[in-house]
Parts: structure tokens; sequence; C-alpha cells
């Protein structure tokens, strides 16, 4: 199963490539890998000591997607958006792609709804996990697995 | 400047939440990728989105290569009075584009 | 090739019958039936289509004045939204001077070249896709008549005779995928019809709008044989049969697939 793992990579390379218009020619090899620990550091660049309490936050994306290069999301958070209890951000995250973050929504009461929606890549089958910071500076998140497979018929570099 | 799209309703009630929607051309080359001869392709991507009514940033988002290419975005705001709305994007490479939409607030 | 793929379509390649039988009318389907609902939302939303963006981008175009002639599309169309009206729907069509089919792509260039004396556009060119997708999106909602015209006919049958023909070193057929397998998945993703009623479309794969020869070319490769040039002849008999097969179908231009 291993190998699978490789083979599946090496493609998943190969898959992520397109020839941009016939002007140049792009392949991409092993593409870098991201770890658990960046995933974790770059929450930690946004949440520093504090605690992450699961809830309030809903991650919508399709668990199987068509293709990975286009996923739809859309990350809801429950709050009453008032003046002195609403969202200031949501921040979005990763496992696997070869960077954990994928972004940073920044809001307030004025929003009147605390939700945003986004076309993301994921290079692989992954966990997304989304962080909201409320106005109380408290953290809650959410994470998701989405299954990513690879179209069918892959462009050769010509 | 890169084409975009934007979907704001053209009227709304005061106090109404309305949904903005845009979509903006733009390559978001992640800098993962390479040539094949080996080279890494340079990143290539919007870096940060601006939305501003009458003046005020309602909205601000933080792009990685992450977010597929001509970005698509949707966001809420309480439609408080009429005016309108201005959206930046900024990115690698000194990108820079602007677009606006106006609305009527009764 | 991977071993895992080289299975899978050699079971295929097994399963599927060597006589291909077309699709009857009444079971012909866009290849919006195939998708999952968030990219068929994508498609249905004209702010959130990325290949409108290219729309626009070819209604700049189409207003500009530019070559040798100095002369816009508009000079000579005027509005498109009314002289391009049902025009992709019929393309590739026969052009009478040159006794061949040529495709939208090529007629394009053919006015830039002959008529405002400019130099023509590479295929795949990103003016060429925005002009293209322009016009074509000007059919949207009609339903496809292309191969209508009776001097077209031995062109059709070259190219349904290249559609039922086993090649590459899979030696498959587009029919044996397109005809016999429609509704099943190769590699998780769905495998449809081949409709061309959506071009030139938005491929999440390509992460940019693209061209039907485009399709073919990487299809061609898919299989392991060797694709034609754009604008080969062959591509144009293929891309011509495959409109008349699709035809009645709805334009959707652009559409958007995985």
């Amino acid at each position: 199963m291993p190998k699978l793992n490789t083979t599946r990579r090496d493609f998943l390379g190969l898959a992520g490539s397109a020839a941009v218009a016939g002007a140049v020619p792009i392949v991409t090899l092993r593409p870098l890998e991201a770890t658990p620990a960046m995933l974790t550091s770059a929450i930690r660049n946004v949440v520093g000591e504090a605690q992450v309490q699961t809830g309030k936050v809903k991650i919508d994306i399709p668990p199987l997607v068509e293709n990975g290069n286009t996923v739809p999301m859309t990350v809801s958070v429950t709050s009453p958006m008032t003046e002195t209890d609403y969202v200031k951000s949501i921040h979005v995250f990763n496992e696997k792609n070869p960077q954990p973050n994928i972004g940073n929504f920044y809001i307030g009461p004025w929003a009147g709804r605390a939700q945003i929606a986004t076309r993301i890549r994921l290079a692989d089958s992954q966990k997304v996990v989304a962080i909201a910071r409320m106005s109380d500076d408290s953290f809650w998140s959410v994470s998701a697995d989405v299954i990513v497979t690879l179209a069918a018929c892959t462009e050769e570099v010509n | 400047m890169a084409s975009t799209l934007i979907n704001v309703p053209p009227k709304a009630k005061r106090g109404d939440i309305i949904e903005i929607k845009t979509l903006t051309s733009h390559i978001m080359e992640t800098g993962f990728r390479r040539t094949a001869a080996g080279d890494l392709i340079p990143r290539n991507i919007i870096t940060s989105f601006t939305c501003r009514y009458n003046g005020n940033e309602i909205f601000r988002a933080d792009f990685f290569p992450a977010i597929s290419a001509n970005p698509y975005l949707s966001f809420f705001t309480i439609a408080k009075e009429s005016g309108k709305f201005e959206f930046e994007w900024i990115g690698d490479n000194g990108f820079s584009t602007t677009a606006s939409a106006s609305i009527a607030v009764e | 090739m991977k071993p895992s793929y080289a299975i899978a379509l050699a079971l295929l390649l097994l399963c599927g019958s060597s006589f291909a039988a077309e699709i009857p009318g009444g079971e012909r389907r866009s290849g919006y039936s195939f998708m999952g609902p968030d990219t068929r939302a994508m498609q249905d939303d004209d702010t959130s289509n990325p290949g409108m963006l290219f729309v626009l981008d070819g209604e700049a175009l189409w207003n500009k004045k530019l070559g040798a002639a100095d002369k816009a599309c508009s000079d000579c169309h005027g509005d498109a939204r009314e002289s391009m009206k049902g025009v992709a729907a019929r393309y590739p069509a026969f052009d009478k001077a040159l006794g061949r089919p040529v495709t939208l792509e090529q007629r394009i260039n053919m006015e830039r070249t002959q008529r405002q004396q400019a130099e023509a556009l590479p295929y795949e060119s990103r003016d060429l896709l925005a002009l293209s997708v322009f016009v074509a999106n000007q059919s949207r909602g009609m339903p496809v008549t292309a191969g209508d015209d009776p001097e077209l006919k031995p062109f059709v049958e070259q190219g349904r005779a290249l559609f039922m023909q086993r090649e590459g070193q899979l030696n498959l057929a587009c029919a044996n995928c397109h005809n016999d397998n429609f509704d099943k998945r190769l590699a998780g993703s769905p495998i449809t019809q081949g409709e061309p009623n959506g071009y030139p479309e938005y491929r999440l794969e390509w992460q940019t709008l693209g061209s039907l020869e485009r399709r073919l070319r990487s299809c061609i490769t898919g299989v392991r044989a060797q694709p034609p040039d754009y604008g080969a002849p062959e591509l144009v008999a293929l891309e011509l049969y495959l409109m008349s097969r699709a035809h009645g179908m709805k334009m959707e231009t652009p559409a958007v697939r995985p």
C-alpha cells in the first residue's frame, strides 16, 4: 500500500500540471509535503497560547470533490453578531498541501452574518480546519475530512 | 485592470443582511509547480482583498496559494445606507485591481 | 502509465464492445447532468462562473479597433448580441472557398487576417479563447444545429469514423467510454457522453477556459496516442461529428466542468 501512495503522489504531481496556453510546458514533481507540525504551528501563529474549543463553526465542503483544483467551501459561525458579541475573524487551514494556510477573513458586527465562501485547492485527501476568533478573543474550531481523487485523463506535457 | 464580476443587490432595505459575491481574473500561480526542465515557477498570487462601504472597511481577506485560480469570494454585510462598495485586490509583482458597485438603501 | 491505471483501463477495454453503439436520441445528455451540485451551481450563476470573466474580455476585444485596416469586429458585425446569435451553434461550418469545414476559432482568425489585416491569434491563446467564448456565449440556450448543411456530410462521416476508431497504446476509441460506458466512473470522475455543447468551457482541471480541441488532444493523449496539431483536419472533423451528435442539445457556453 505505501507503494501506491508514492505512485499516487507522483501522479498527483503530473495531474497538477497543465500546459499553460502552449507557452511553457509545466510539470510538477514531488510537491513539498506539509506536516502536522506545520499545521499546528500555523494555528499557533493565529491563536497564540489560547485554548481552542470545538463548536460554533461549520464547514460546508463536498466530502468527495470533483477536482482538487477548485473546491467550493463555505465557513459559517453561529454568533448573534451584535456590537458586544460577534466574530472578529475566520482562519482556514489544511493538513497536506505544501503550505498549511488557506485564507484569513476579517469581519465584524457590521457583517450581520458570519459566513464566507470561496474556492480552494486541495492537493490530496485531507482535513480542512476552520478557526473563528470571537469578540472576546476566544477561539472556536471545526475540521472536515475531504476526499480528493485524480482527474482521469490528465494532460501530457507537450 | 483584471476582469472582475461583482454581484451586489442594486437595492435593499435598511438593516437587510445582503450577500456580496466577487470573482476576479487571476492565475494564482502557487509557486510549487515546476517547468519540464525542473525550474520552480515563481509564486504569483493575489495576497489581499479589501471591501469598503462608503469608505469604511467592512471586509478584508488574506489569500494564500491554496485559494483557487480566478478567486471567488462571498461575504455578508448589513445594508446601512445608499452608496458605493469599493473592492480592491492586491498581489505579487505589484498586482492591483479595483472595482465598485452601487446600492440604493431605503 | 502507472500499473493501477493500466489494469483499470484494460478491464474497460475487455468489457467495452468493439461494436460501439450510438446513444439513442432520447438518452443524450449534456455533461451538466453528470456534474455534482457544486459544479452546477458554479455554472448557473453568471457572477460566479469563471468562464464569464473570459466573456467580458472577449467583449472588450470585439469592440477594439486593430490591424492595418483599423477595424473592430463591431464595425462590420455591430452588436454581437444580435449578429452572433445562433452562430456558434452551427459551427464547425462549411467554408465554400476552402471546400471544407472550419471551426469558430479558424473563422475568427480568417476574419482577422482577411478583413482586419491583423495577425492570426495562436490556437489556445487567451485572446482567441476570449473572442470565441464571447461569440459562443451569444448562442447560449439555443439548440445545436451543426452538421445540417448537406455539404458537410462526408466530413461528418470522417469524424464519426474517427470517433469509432480504436487508437493509442490503450487501444481505445472515444465510443468505448463515451457511448458504451457513460454514467460509470473512471478514477473517481464520472464518464460523460462527451457532448461538446458547453465549449469553450472552464475546466477545473485546467483552472482556465479552454477549447474543445484542447480537450480532444488531452483525451487522445490519455489513451496514449499522438494527438493531431491544433486546427488539423482530423480534429475539425471530430469536432464537427461531436457537434452533430449533440444536435438539438442546448448550448451552455461557457460551461463549467471538472
